[in-house]
């Protein structure tokens, strides 16, 4: 375990030098406190496009962060031949993907609770109250759903040979499944059997993200909280898949030859 | 006896000889490369080496470019699995992790993490061992001052010269305070008093007692440096023993013993 949060380390000490996560916390924030700004119908009291919006962007800016980061981990470790000092110590490739995915997910989650802090304060202040509960667990699901991408995205690279087709690919693939994961099933069952099928077996086997997006939709619209059962049966369904996505990467790794 | 220690694979016993232990023991290594285009067949890069290294010696790994030798230490470091037979450290099988736990790897190259500083780096890969706190920080002191790097601890390994970011592969290879270091052209690119001050280390560090294998082109710096040599050549293994006793049979210098091993120059065609 130790070793796992050394290599993790390195990735979230490597995030804050590259200064990435500035630039979108300084956009975020800009567009943020330009959007607080705004009166709605002229009444003050409206936050529901400002909620909008500025959720949207945390969407956008978390899944950029996550994507990119986890994209170049292992490929840049072959690329400047890094992985060699490093995997000569007692190191096993499954502690590097395993590192690797830690260190993403706790940059992200860094990255989401400063997002979200910002985020509470802006609507808090303009709403008069915060309603943390749901704060938390809109950004605890958020993380579960980043969770899935960055181990995703770590399958990817080293699946693909170059970095950026595999960021390409997968944003496509991750916005395909919000935009039309759900429809899948409905879909299915409009096509002839063969296509009915094969777009069943698709429904059943991607992780459904867009499951995680409708959260944002009860903070913009005051809705309750989601029950805390479930919201457990949806960290668990994440982490099947994180851990489905981690052990393909291991398999794909273990024979990999290390240089790029 | 533990699930760990019961899974980890180990050199069989009946391997083991009665006197001297084997640091390193390579039994019949071939490593293949699948060819990548259609049609091409696999390359061979090492055919059936049979190799050990002793506890405390300096031992020298030599050939000329594409001989075998990076390949065989790929497998030594785990990078690599054989296609067949075996290699050992301290009898355990280099694909295990736990078979690095006493060696130190100097890469010929300088690849470290650039947006770290010397100490960082250093207390990343010592963590990287288990080693902790106070002792860290006291082997950090030690491997920086060792490579005379103390004053620029704080800095940047990306600021670093040429000469610099040698010394820090230098000092990360010893953090753990190794029983066997394995050092990958260890002067290559250095101006001459930084191969001069690599050198003095590898001297001290046989001194010391430390197993010391290295690859290395420099064959004057192997002359001085190693108690025994290997030479290997199209993936076989020519010649191994002291330099002294090659010196003798051969009565000639280490250079020319091996330009007529690798067969320099090729014989004239008719």
């Amino acid at each position: 375990m130790n070793t796992i949060f050394c290599l993790a380390g390195i990735v979230i000490k490597e995030l804050y030098r590259r200064k990435d996560f500035y630039v979108l916390f300084v956009i975020t924030a800009v567009i943020t406190l330009m959007m607080s700004t705004v009166s709605f119908f002229h009444q003050a009291g409206i936050v529901r496009y400002l909620k909008d919006i500025c959720l949207l962007l945390i969407w956008i800016s978390s899944l950029v962060i996550a994507v990119v980061t986890a994209a170049r981990q292992i490929p840049a470790e072959r690329e400047s031949r890094t992985i060699f000092p490093l995997l000569a110590k007692p190191v096993s490739r499954w502690q590097v993907v395993a590192g690797k995915f830690t260190g993403c997910w706790l940059a992200c989650g860094l990255a989401l609770a400063v997002f979200y802090l910002f985020f509470g304060a802006v609507c808090g202040a303009k709403e008069g109250h915060l309603a943390l509960p749901q704060y938390f667990q809109a950004a605890w699901l958020q993380w579960a759903m980043l969770a899935v991408v960055i181990s995703m995205v770590l399958l990817g690279s080293v699946v693909f040979s170059a970095p950026s087709a595999n960021v390409t690919i997968c944003f496509a693939v991750v916005a395909g499944i919000l935009i039309v994961g759900a429809y899948l099933a409905k879909l299915a069952a409009l096509q002839p059997p063969l296509a009915a099928g094969l777009l069943t077996l698709l429904y059943f086997m991607i992780p459904h993200l867009e499951w995680f997006y409708g959260v944002r939709e009860r903070l913009v619209f005051d809705q309750d909280l989601i029950g805390w059962g479930d919201c457990a049966l949806a960290t668990a369904y994440a982490a099947a898949y994180v851990a489905v996505f981690l052990c393909a990467t291991w398999l794909v790794f273990r024979r990999k030859a290390l240089t790029a | 006896m533990s699930v760990e220690a019961a899974t980890i694979r180990t050199e069989p016993d009946a391997a083991v000889p009665a006197g001297r232990r084997a640091v390193i023991r390579i039994e019949g290594l071939v490593v293949e490369y699948k060819g990548r285009g259609f049609g091409q067949g696999a390359t061979v890069a090492v055919k059936g080496l049979d190799l050990q290294v002793y506890a405390g010696e300096a031992f020298g790994f030599l050939g000329p470019n594409g001989a075998g030798k990076t390949s065989t230490m790929q497998v030594l470091l785990g990078f690599q699995p054989p296609t067949r037979g075996a290699a050992y450290i301290y009898g355990v099988d280099v694909r295990e992790p736990i078979a690095r736990q006493r060696i130190g790897y100097l890469p010929e190259m300088t690849y470290y993490y650039k947006f770290l500083t010397a100490e960082e780096l250093l207390r990343f890969y010592g963590r990287l061992f288990h080693i902790g706190g106070a002792e860290l920080e006291s082997r950090i002191g030690a491997v920086l001052k060792l490579v005379d790097l103390e004053a620029a601890r704080k800095r940047l390994i990306k600021t670093y010269s040429k000469g610099m970011q040698q010394r820090i592969g230098l000092a990360q290879a010893l953090i753990n305070n190794p029983d066997l270091l394995i050092l990958d052209e260890p002067t290559s690119g250095l101006d001459p008093p930084g191969r001069m001050k690599v050198r003095e280390i590898i001297q001290r560090l046989k001194t010391e007692g430390r197993t010391v294998l290295f690859s290395s082109h420099e064959l004057g710096e192997a002359e001085t440096v190693c108690d025994r040599i290997a030479i290997i050549d199209r993936g076989e293994l020519k010649v191994v023993g002291q330099v002294a006793d090659l010196v003798k049979e051969y009565q000639m210098d280490l250079e020319r013993i091996f330009l007529k091993i690798i067969g320099y120059p090729p014989p004239a065609q008719p």
